[in-house]
C-alpha cells in the first residue's frame, strides 16, 4: 500500500433529499477531484454517504476544500466533511 | 482498503464522543537566552519564541483541516525560567512572565508553560526568586503557567519548598481573588515532574530536552466511554480489551498529527502523551467513564479499583500504537473540569482523601481543587506534603493543583468558565500540620531510589 497517495474520504451525514449526490459530485469535479469509490445507505433515517476520493488534480489549496464542502453541506442541511486517508489507515490499521 | 463500517465508527469519535488532539505544544529551549541583563535575556526570549513558534497555530490549523480533527490547544512549553534568569541576578523575575505572555499573545497560543523551577533537592539563589515572584507573575499575566518541582523518587522531598509553596499558592489566590483566584489554576507543584509533558499547567521543556521539540496530548474519554457502553455487563477482561482497543486508536491519531506537525514545522517530533483529559462537556468526563464500570457515583468504593485499571489499560493501549509515548500519560481526574466530578462532589460522594487515594493510580495527582479561602498555608503545605509522598514512594508522577479561594468555604463554588470549568469548594481536614511543616528539611529518597 502507498501510504503517500493523496486519496481522502468524504462523509455525508443528514436528511436525505433528492440531489445531494448530485450537488456534492458537481463541487467536486469543479475543484478536479475524482471519486474513486462511492458508496451510500440509509442507516437509522440517516442518508450516509462515503466518497473515495483523489486529490492528485486538485485546483484549490487542500486546506480550502474542507471549508468548500462544509459551506456546501450547510446549504443542504447535511454534514459534509473531508479526511484525508491517511487518518483511517493509521487508526485501524497496525 | 478502509471499510465504510470503519469510517463511520471515526465520524462517531470525533462528531459525538467529543475525541480530540487536546494540544500541539512546541518545547522551546532558551538555555541560549540567558544574559547578564533582564533586558537583553526578555528580548532574546520574545525573539527566540515569535521565531521557532510563529507558524504553530496556523500548522495546527491546516493539519486538523486536512484530517478533520478537531485540535484543540496550540501551546509552547519552555525552559524552566529559573534557569534562564539565573545569570541576570535580578530579585523579582516578573518581567520574565510578562514576556514570555507577550510571546504567547504574540504567536496567537492560548497558554505557555514555563515559568518553573526544579527544586527537588534544594534552592538555588535563581529558584527563589522564581517561587517569590510567582504570586505577582501569575496576577499580572493572562497566558503564563507556572510549576515547580518538589520532590523526586531519586532524591526524596524537599520540605522547606514543600512549606513555601502553602505559602505562595495562599498569596497566589489572594493577588487574583477578584478572579476566584484563578492563579491558582495555573499553578502546579510536582513529584517526578516529566520534562516533555504537553498538558498545562504543568508543562516545561526539561534540562534534558532538544532544542525544540513537538508534543502532542490527545484526549477521549468519551470514546472508551462509548466503547465501554457496548461491554455492559462482561467481565473485567473484556471491560481491560476494550479500553486497550480504543486507546490504541486514539493514540495512533495523536501520532498522525504529531508526525505531520513535526515535518511541516520542521521540528522533531517529542512524544505522545495519551491522557484521558475531561472537559466541562457532558460527554467527556472522566467520572462517567468510571462510573460506566457499573459505580452509582463517581467517588464510592470501587472507583480506586475500576481508576488503577482504565489508567493502567490507557498505557498499554497507547505503548503498542506509538513508540514515543511520553509525558503523564494516562487518566487525569481534575475536579473543575469534569461534569461527572463536580457532581460527585456536590453531592457529597467524593471527598478530598478519596481522590487522594484515587492520585496513587491515576496519572496526575489533586488537580483543579477548590479549597476554602481560610485554610492554613500549613495545611495547604500538609496536602502536598502528602502528595508529593505518594509520587516520590510509589515511583510516580503526582501533583498538586489546589485554589483556597478567598472569601468561599464549603457549600459555594467558584466558577473560572471555559475549560477550567467551575470548582465546589471542598472540605479539608482542619487539624493542624503546622508543627511537622515548619520541621523543613528533606525526607531521604526511599530505599528503592538505590537502583545503581
Amino acid at each position: 500500500m502507498n501510504s503517500e497517495k493523496n486519496t481522502a474520504v468524504v462523509t455525508v451525514l443528514g436528511k436525505d433529499r433528492v440531489g445531494i449526490i448530485a450537488d456534492v459530485s458537481r463541487l467536486l469535479a469543479d475543484y478536479g477531484i475524482n471519486i474513486n469509490d462511492i458508496s451510500q445507505t440509509i442507516l437509522d433515517d440517516i442518508f450516509t454517504m462515503v466518497m473515495m476520493v483523489d486529490l492528485k488534480d486538485l485546483v484549490i489549496e487542500e486546506s480550502d476544500i474542507s471549508d468548500k464542502l462544509s459551506e456546501l453541506g450547510k446549504k443542504l442541511g447535511v454534514q459534509i466533511t473531508i479526511q484525508h486517508t491517511g487518518l483511517f489507515n493509521a487508526m485501524h490499521t497496525i | 482498503m478502509i471499510n465504510e463500517h470503519e469510517i463511520i465508527e471515526t465520524m462517531q469519535m470525533f462528531n459525538s464522543q467529543h475525541l480530540d488532539i487536546r494540544t500541539i505544544t512546541m518545547g522551546i529551549s532558551l538555555m541560549d537566552c540567558a544574559a547578564p541583563t533582564v533586558e537583553e535575556s526578555c528580548n532574546r526570549i520574545y525573539d527566540k519564541i515569535c521565531r521557532y513558534a510563529g507558524k504553530l497555530v496556523e500548522t495546527g490549523e491546516l493539519i486538523s483541516k486536512k484530517y478533520g480533527i478537531p485540535i484543540i490547544h496550540k501551546r509552547i512549553s519552555v525552559t524552566p525560567i529559573s534557569i534562564v534568569a539565573a545569570a541576570c541576578g535580578a530579585s523579582d523575575y516578573t518581567p520574565f512572565a510578562k514576556v514570555l505572555d507577550k510571546a504567547a499573545r504574540t504567536c496567537g497560543v492560548n497558554f505557555i508553560g514555563g515559568f518553573s523551577a526544579l527544586v527537588q533537592k534544594g534552592y538555588t539563589n535563581s529558584d527563589k526568586v522564581l517561587i517569590n515572584s510567582i504570586p505577582e507573575a501569575l496576577a499580572s499575566t493572562e497566558f503564563v503557567c507556572s510549576s515547580i518541582n518538589l520532590a523526586s523518587t531519586r532524591t526524596g522531598i524537599n520540605m522547606d519548598a514543600v512549606r513555601d509553596m502553602g505559602v505562595i499558592i495562599k498569596k497566589t489566590a489572594e493577588a487574583t481573588k477578584d478572579k476566584g483566584a484563578l492563579g491558582c489554576a495555573k499553578l502546579v507543584v510536582f513529584a517526578n515532574a516529566p520534562e516533555d509533558n504537553p498538558f498545562m499547567a504543568g508543562a516545561f521543556l526539561g534540562p534534558g530536552e532538544p532544542e525544540c521539540v513537538i508534543n502532542v496530548g490527545i484526549s477521549g474519554p468519551g470514546v472508551v466511554k462509548h466503547a465501554l457502553e457496548g461491554v455492559k455487563g462482561k467481565d473485567l477482561g473484556v471491560v481491560a480489551e476494550t479500553i486497550k482497543k480504543a486507546a490504541f486508536k486514539i493514540t495512533r491519531v495523536g501520532e498522525l498529527v504529531a508526525r505531520e506537525a513535526s515535518e511541516r514545522l520542521k521540528v522533531p517530533f517529542g512524544i505522545i502523551d495519551l491522557s484521558l483529559a475531561p472537559t466541562p462537556a457532558v460527554g467527556d468526563s472522566v467520572a462517567r467513564l468510571l462510573e460506566e464500570f457499573g459505580l452509582e457515583t463517581c467517588g464510592t468504593w470501587g472507583t480506586t479499583a475500576a481508576l488503577a485499571m482504565l489508567n493502567d489499560a490507557v498505557k498499554k493501549g497507547g505503548i503498542m500504537a506509538s513508540s514515543y509515548v511520553g509525558g503523564l500519560s494516562g487518566a487525569f481526574i481534575p475536579v473543575s473540569e469534569d461534569e461527572g466530578m463536580i457532581a460527585a462532589a456536590r453531592s457529597g460522594s467524593l471527598k478530598l482523601e478519596k481522590l487522594e487515594a484515587m492520585t496513587c493510580v491515576c496519572s496526575v495527582g489533586l488537580d483543579m481543587i477548590a479549597i476554602p479561602g481560610d485554610t492554613t498555608a500549613e495545611t495547604i503545605s500538609g496536602i502536598i506534603a502528602d502528595e508529593m509522598a505518594l509520587g516520590t514512594f510509589n515511583n510516580k508522577t503526582t501533583a498538586v493543583r489546589l485554589i483556597p479561594v478567598p472569601g468561599k468555604t464549603v457549600g459555594d463554588s467558584v466558577e473560572f468558565g471555559g475549560l477550567l470549568g467551575t470548582a465546589p469548594i471542598m472540605d479539608v481536614n482542619r487539624a493542624s500540620c503546622a508543627d511537622f511543616i515548619h520541621r523543613g528539611g528533606r525526607i531521604p529518597a526511599p530505599i528503592h531510589s538505590m537502583r545503581n
